[in-house]
């Protein structure tokens, strides 16, 4: 029987690596080009002024979008490629008989690189402690895999810098850690719903998915599309706003309401963030554009683990499967690690 | 008899699976049963990690993405001619 899709899947090896190699070599002359491109357009051909306000908003914004939007499609492509070695049952046969402790970091560092969708976070709940993995160990992989999320990386990468988008998955790893050990020891087992023990698999699983080199392209670059289609707007709105900001808001604005002494600048961006899931992609360009100003780093850290980290959806998807009191533990440990971590950021940096 | 479950909790990615499996279906000229599992309690009895999973005759053939229509043909072809492997 032939289909409509076997011609694009079955690109041989030769042909992928072939596309790859240009692609990469596009894509690094696009993303050099940015910059002296922004320049010219603003003040070459517009002819504003070298330091005029508008001038400067304008090129900064011509200049981060394409540099933005470049950096996700490349770096999302790279993430998801890598993460197609991975999957869930792996990771679940991996954690199989760990204890705490070594259970919790093997936990938070496969958070990182499975492939996770906060949909499936109650099957996933449901076949981790099913498996016997202990409660805290599974936490700190439903802390890690939302959390240190592709976009929030290359977000931080691109604004802030390797060491900040490094230090954010450091920290997001230690946070799943803690808070996983910490929900470990609250012995809370009985504050599971009745459901996940009633459930009794009695069904084999399918086969492993292997796919070859020329699927995992395919899905790579399908995955690209689909998140990078997702955000995109998000971005530029984003930017456009933080250009407006780099351009007309004075120098150290900001540090008195936003800045390492403002005690409560930091708990209120966690309460602020809460509520602004997946719009991280158009909220960091401004969080970029307000240190700038004054506002301190881990301020601005602590706001974006809880924009991914704590969202509201995955609460309500967990709450069919917890009952209220784990949930409420579960968000006011994360709560407590994030807030922690933004001090001791604005503390040593 | 061909029956053929899409399993996940209503996202957007299980309706898309169910979307492709039914035009594979029309492709082939097949009737099939497809059912929606959308309960936890039923998801689970399958021993999925994640959504959407794809079940047919019973047999779980792909589970957390959305298979290419090629490789549901394959799947389906596979169940009808159980004999030929």
């Amino acid at each position: 029987m032939t289909t409509i899709t076997e011609n694009s899947n079955a690109r041989s090896t030769k042909q992928i690596a072939f596309i790859f190699f240009l692609s990469a070599i596009i894509w690094l002359a696009a993303y050099n080009l940015i910059q002296p491109l922004a320049n010219w357009l603003t003040y070459g051909l517009l002819g504003l002024a070298d330091d005029s306000r508008l001038g400067e908003s304008l090129a900064y914004f011509l200049y981060d979008v394409p540099k933005i939007i470049l950096l996700l499609g490349g770096m999302i492509f790279l993430i998801t490629l890598l993460r197609s070695f991975f999957s869930p049952e792996q990771t679940r046969a991996w954690l199989g008989g760990k204890r705490e402790g070594l259970g919790n970091l093997l936990a938070a560092l496969l958070g990182v690189v499975t492939p996770f969708c906060s949909c499936s976070a109650v099957p996933l709940f449901i076949g981790f402690v099913e498996a016997g993995i202990p409660l805290g160990v599974t936490f700190s992989f439903l802390i890690a895999a939302p959390m240190i999320n592709e976009v929030a990386l290359v977000m931080l990468f691109g604004l802030f810098g390797w060491k900040v988008a490094a230090l954010y998955m450091l920290s997001g790893i230690t946070i799943a850690i803690m808070a996983g050990i910490s929900i470990g020891r609250m012995k809370l087992e009985n504050q599971v719903d009745e459901l996940v023990w009633q459930v009794k698999p009695n069904r084999v699983q399918g086969p492993a998915y292997k796919p070859t080199w020329s699927e995992r392209f395919a899905n790579a670059w399908l995955s690209t599309k689909e998140i990078v289609g997702k955000v995109w707007l998000y971005v530029i709105i984003g930017i456009a706003v933080g250009a407006g900001i780099h351009g007309y808001v004075p120098e150290s604005a900001l540090v008195d309401i936003m800045g390492k002494n403002a005690w409560w600048s930091v708990p209120a961006a966690v309460v602020l963030g809460v509520p602004l899931y997946s719009n991280a992609a158009g909220i960091l360009p401004i969080a970029g554009a307000l240190i700038e100003k004054g506002a301190a780093l881990g301020t601005v850290l602590a706001f974006m683990m809880a924009v991914v980290g704590l969202s509201l959806p995955e609460v309500i998807i967990l709450r069919r499967v917890l009952k209220p009191r784990l949930i409420a533990i579960f968000i006011v440990t994360l709560t407590i690690g994030i807030i922690l971590t933004g001090y001791l950021f604005n503390m040593i940096l | 008899m061909l029956t053929i479950k899409v399993l996940g909790s209503g996202c957007a990615n299980c309706k898309r699976l169910e979307q492709i499996v039914r035009n594979v279906l029309d492709q082939m000229a097949l009737k099939a049963e497809v059912i929606k599992l959308t309960d936890y309690k039923d998801i689970m009895m399958y021993n999925i990690l994640a959504t959407p999973g794809l079940v047919i005759n019973e047999k779980v053939v792909s589970t957390g993405r959305i298979p290419a229509p090629a490789e549901v043909t394959a799947w389906i072809t596979e169940a009808l001619e159980p004999a030929v492997s």
